[in-house]
């Protein structure tokens, strides 16, 4: 598992200037026919990174890893790897190894041959192979089922020996794709710190696909979310979660309560008035906003609190009453209709017995937040 | 419940004892017959109004002479073996002609592998016999294909085709290639893309990935393939007797020849035995490979 280490350097690349990176994507544009699946993208890609591509079905974040893997062709712009442009690169001879989706491991192979495939396929002498394929065995825990078929074992095991068979090359770049769709949910979260712990191990440089933004929030270093071929926004799991950029992205990442309205400039905050007859939300924008510009309102349910009485010093409190009740074991989403119609989420954490609960179904509540707890978005 | 199961399989082995088990039966009984010129043309035949006596009787005449008069005449093994030659050869053939031909079907854009796959039957529609007799217009003398190759000028005198093994081969390889196709493409119609694009992201050539990917995965479709059209072949009449040459020796059509020309029924039979016989091995391995197969897909 992944321990703290006692002097924590922050790893960030991305954020120092000499740093250069280990891809490069230069305004590349990829098109099927008349589709455009990818939409003059530039992106850095640091060594040691664990980048995740996040987005809807669709949305080309398979489209850009297969051209790292060197099975689509760019049709406009450049990506370098390491300083070299990979245009004329097939996909065989590129230092990037990948990890299929369905696993695409050789049915009529033993386990271990499976392993061995890559190497074998390279000048490697023969004790050495033997001593790899050993090492990735161990690495992924499966030493056990070395001279078995992919038949005859489970998924979660499947799936490390795809993952044993794409780092046995020791590749420059591992590509992801959608790695742990295929398993179930308590497995996927094992595997996925796992992951993480055989990224640090091995400090391979990790880019995985996934439409999971859990998944992608838990492992990845940099989230880059992406939507009709283009990135919406590139940042680490938490500037994605805590300052989303737009709309899109708040509400693709977690659960987000969006509240529409007109901004009035009051000092460096903000008071936006959404609704006829409630009192205006007051909100901290990152950039100044104009008088009277239509802003989007994003603040997570977590940050909202729910109380009985009328909060005394809180900046917003809102009165509403109880619609919904989610309750999901260590939290409760309660979804409260405010006197307009709208339904605001706010959760609060379930440290008291169920029967001891203390709101219920149609009771009047105040929900109530700082002037910081929200993102105002303008686009 | 039970007496419903009972019927359900009561019939398809009713069936087989009645079309394959009885028939065989009777053809091993008259394999060890006399010849006799009488009608039948064999000796003992049953009658059974003499009761239990006669019946034991009937069964003292039978003998293995027939089955030992074919180790004294070269002819019979000389035409087994011609037999499993031509076989084996055509066999070959058919696979080298049918594995490029299910490759690219299956390749082929989705939207036209039913035309293709319709194209692969559309032969069957028509008798077999006449497109046999169809290939002695193409590589008779004044044949088809004469013409052509003399029209273009690459040859100035017609070949002789037609009446001889090569016209066999022909003939054999045209018939059975679609046995050879389907399930060869059957199988590398399932094979997972993604494979091959694993093979060549952990270094293959494409080619290479062909041969160690893409031949060992269709394997279960090339042995159902080539037993296909081996154990047909092997007992094949009308496209020797009608396209081979008289020095053509095929075990089918000495059979043919024993039972209507020689009317030697007891003599036809026992080809017949251990033509089952020598089959009876590769239909088992036949056999075990589909059921390999089988489990291999669970």
């Amino acid at each position: 598992m992944v321990q703290p280490s006692k002097t924590p350097i922050e790893f960030s690349p991305w954020t120092d200037p000499t740093a250069k990176p280990l891809i490069q994507f230069d305004k590349v544009t990829k098109r099927f026919g008349s589709f455009v699946a990818i939409d003059d993208i530039s992106l850095n890609i640091y060594e040691k990174e664990f980048f995740a591509l996040l987005g809807p079905s669709g949305c080309g974040k398979t489209t850009l890893m297969r051209m790292l893997a060197g099975f689509e062709a760019v049709t406009k712009g450049t990506i370098t790897l390491g300083g070299v442009n990979l245009a004329p690169i097939p996909p065989n001879k590129r230092p990037v190894n990948m990890m299929f989706q369905s696993y695409a491991l050789f049915p009529h192979l033993t386990v271990y041959e499976n392993i061995a495939f890559g190497l074998r396929r390279s000048a490697m002498p023969k004790e050495q192979i033997d001593a790899r394929v050993n090492e990735m065995l161990r690495l992924t825990k499966m030493e056990k089922f070395a001279q078995r078929k992919p038949h005859m074992i489970s998924g979660g095991q499947r799936q490390r020996v795809a993952l044993a068979r794409s780092l046995a090359k020791a590749p420059k770049l591992l590509l992801l794709d959608e790695p742990l769709g295929a398993l179930d949910k308590k497995l996927r979260h094992d595997t996925q710190f796992e992951l993480m712990d055989i990224q640090e191990k091995t400090g391979t440089t990790f880019v995985i696909v996934t439409h999971d933004q859990e998944e992608a929030m838990t492992v990845a270093s940099r989230v880059a979310v992406m939507d009709h071929g283009k990135l919406v926004q590139v940042a680490t799991p938490a500037q994605i979660y805590e300052t989303p950029n737009c709309a899109y992205v708040a509400d693709f990442i977690g659960e987000v309560n969006l509240i529409e309205g007109a901004a009035t400039p009051n000092g460096d905050k903000i008071d936006i008035l959404w609704a006829e007859g409630q009192p205006p939300i007051h909100a901290t924008p990152s950039d100044p906003v104009a008088r009277d510009a239509r802003v989007s309102f994003a603040i997570r349910p977590e940050k909202v609190a729910i109380s009985a009485d009328k909060p005394v010093d809180a900046a917003n409190a809102l009165q509403g009453k109880v619609l919904d009740i989610a309750y999901l074991g260590n939290i409760s989403t309660y979804h409260v209709e405010l006197p307009g119609g709208q339904i605001i989420k706010a959760q609060a954490a379930n440290n008291r017995r169920l029967s001891r609960r203390s709101f219920t179904w149609e009771d009047p509540v105040w929900l109530s937040f700082t002037d910081t707890a929200g993102v105002v978005l303008t686009s | 419940m039970n007496l419903r199961r009972f019927f359900l399989i009561a019939i398809p082995y009713g069936w087989l004892l009645a079309l394959f088990l009885v028939p065989f039966l009777i053809v091993l009984k008259i394999s060890l017959s006399d010849y006799a010129v009488s009608i039948p043309p064999y000796t003992p035949t049953l009658d059974l109004s003499e009761g239990w006596s006669g019946f034991t009787d009937f069964l003292s005449k039978l003998d293995f002479q027939t089955f030992k008069f074919l180790t004294t005449d070269s002819l019979y093994w000389k035409s087994y073996l011609s037999s499993l030659q031509i076989a084996l050869i055509s066999t070959a053939f058919t696979l080298l002609i049918g594995y490029p031909v299910a490759y690219a079907m299956a390749r082929a854009p989705e939207a036209w592998r039913a035309t293709l796959m319709m194209l692969v039957i559309l032969p069957f529609w028509t008798s077999f016999l006449i497109r046999v007799y169809a290939w002695m217009g193409i590589l008779g003398r004044e044949g088809l294909l004469n013409q052509l190759l003399l029209w273009i000028g690459v040859i100035s005198e017609p070949l002789t085709i037609l009446n001889t093994n090569l016209a066999v081969y022909i003939g054999i390889v045209y018939t059975y290639l679609p046995f050879m196709i389907l399930p060869i493409y059957a199988a590398l119609d399932r094979l997972d893309d993604s494979l091959l694009e694993a093979a060549e992201d952990l270094g293959c050539t494409r080619t290479k990935a062909f041969w160690l990917i893409t031949i060992p995965l269709s394997r279960p479709g090339i042995i159902a393939g080539c037993f296909l059209v081996f154990i047909p072949a092997l007992g094949e009449f009308v496209i020797p007797s009608l396209l081979g040459g008289s020095d053509t020796l095929m075990i089918g059509k000495v059979l043919w020849e024993e039972f209507s020309s020689n009317r030697d029924w007891p003599v036809a039979s026992a080809v017949a035995v251990i033509l089952l016989l020598i089959l009876i091995i590769p239909i088992i391995l036949f056999q075990k490979n589909q059921q390999r197969a089988a489990e291999a897909e669970q």
